[in-house]
């Protein structure tokens, strides 16, 4: 059981993909200018995450070491496309905003990195769990970072969610701001990096107030040094 | 069992690269339909918006043709609608080249008269937040052009307002609702000069 435990608590905080590992940066920064494209990539990346991951440890004592990596890269890039060609036919108003970009899951590290670092060393029901938590945190940070550039950005949450959900989406589109001008900044790519910034920078002050809490301090008074990076 | 080490290996990758292909396929297979349907609908919308009252295939109707437009040779997609077989609208499929941020890709509609019918963005770059009021799900900005001609406005005034016409430009952006403008002019000019067919 406490494997299990770890291998949520690595995938949503302490080995996030996004804010520890800082994987797959490119889609991350390109699509959260708003909440509905980062669920959107957020799901498909998870989908791709879980699917590889399972595939990668069902057939790793199978693999051999020397094509590993090119046996990896077409699994992941099998899935991608087989999410893309679902998303054009099931969900095609996202994939006409999301098409550029769903191939390029194909190149976030993050996939490749589970399989190699996890999948192929672990059985599948570990695996497939891994991929899902490492998808999910991966996503939270997609939306909060979404959220924020929309917020900033637009003054709106939630705008166009009927791409995802239907019709019931039209009632969770908020507008915060009334004749809000807008932000360019947070909107356009540099917007992207600061948010990224302050979100890391956020989740290091947490860890650090963490560990200052649970560590006693010693009696001299001297401050030992923490690791941050606790992979 | 293959003992030599790179046939194995060789192997291995045709077995994986046959299954993915196999999976692949079967999913392209069983979504083609869908995914045809879809762009199919997404086309009819945006053509519905500019033109009704046609009982024609619109679609199936559609011919292409290689012509020189906004100073780029370029292949034009013409969607002809008919009424009890006569012709009274064309939606012309085209690209303006020179965007903010490369090509806008455009539908513009008009009738046999060459009275235009609007403008609609298929496909653009142009910046969020600033260019991209020219998407009728941010703004209305381009619906204005339904109704107007060569001569309504006068010819002199077919710009935005800062180069001395009559079309507002919006906060920020000159650049993207000059090419519109321009665009919307230039098609009705090279079919006022040119036969369609």
């Amino acid at each position: 059981m406490g494997d299990y435990i770890k291998i949520v608590k690595n995938g949503l905080w302490a080995n996030n993909q996004a804010l520890v590992a800082l994987l797959g940066l490119c889609p991350l920064l390109a699509v959260t200018n708003n909440i509905v494209n980062a669920i959107g990539l957020g799901l498909a990346t998870t989908f791709v995450l879980v699917a590889s991951n399972v595939t990668v440890s069902i057939f790793r004592n199978h693999i051999s070491k020397e094509v590993r990596i090119p046996i990896f890269v077409l699994l992941i890039a099998s899935f991608v496309t087989i999410v893309e060609l679902l998303m054009q036919s099931y969900f095609y108003d996202l994939y006409l905003i999301l098409g550029i970009f769903v191939p390029l899951i194909v190149t976030n590290c993050a996939i490749l990195g589970r399989a190699e670092a996890y999948a192929s060393k672990n059985t599948w029901d570990k695996s497939a769990l891994d991929g899902l938590m490492m998808g999910i945190g991966f996503s939270l940070v997609l939306i909060l970072l979404g959220g924020m550039r929309e917020l900033i950005g637009s003054g709106t949450l939630f705008d166009q969610s009927s791409l995802i959900l239907g019709s019931f989406g039209d009632t969770l589109s908020i507008t915060v701001f009334e004749n809000y001008q807008g932000t360019l900044l947070a909107i356009l790519p540099p917007g992207a990096f600061i948010g990224l910034g302050l979100i890391v920078a956020l989740k290091n002050l947490l860890d650090l107030k963490a560990a200052k809490t649970s560590e006693s301090i010693p009696l001299d008074g001297s401050i030992k040094t923490i690791a941050l990076n606790n992979s | 069992m293959i003992s030599n080490p790179i046939l194995k290996a060789g192997a291995l990758l045709l077995i994986f690269t046959a299954i993915s292909i196999f999976f692949v396929a079967l999913t392209q297979d069983t979504t083609k339909e869908k995914i045809k349907y879809n762009e199919d609908q997404l086309l009819i919308k945006r053509l519905a918006e500019l033109v009704s009252g046609y009982d024609n295939k619109i679609l199936e109707d559609k011919f292409s043709k290689e012509i020189e437009l906004h100073g780029l040779q370029q292949k034009i997609g013409i969607y002809p609608a008919k009424q009890q077989g006569k012709t009274f609208a064309y939606l012309i499929e085209h690209t303006y080249p020179n965007g903010y941020n490369g090509g806008i890709r455009l539908l513009t509609g008009f009738d046999v008269k060459r009275q235009l019918l609007g403008v609609r963005v298929i496909t653009h770059k142009e910046t969020p937040g600033l260019g991209d009021k020219i998407e009728t799900r941010k703004a209305d900005w381009i619906k204005q052009f339904s109704g107007l001609s060569l001569s309504n406005p006068h010819q002199n005034n077919w710009k935005v307002k800062r180069d001395g016409g009559v079309f507002d430009s919006f906060t920020g952006a000159t650049i993207t609702p000059r090419a519109i403008v321009s665009a919307a002019y230039q098609v009705l000019v090279y079919f006022t000069e040119h036969e369609i067919n």
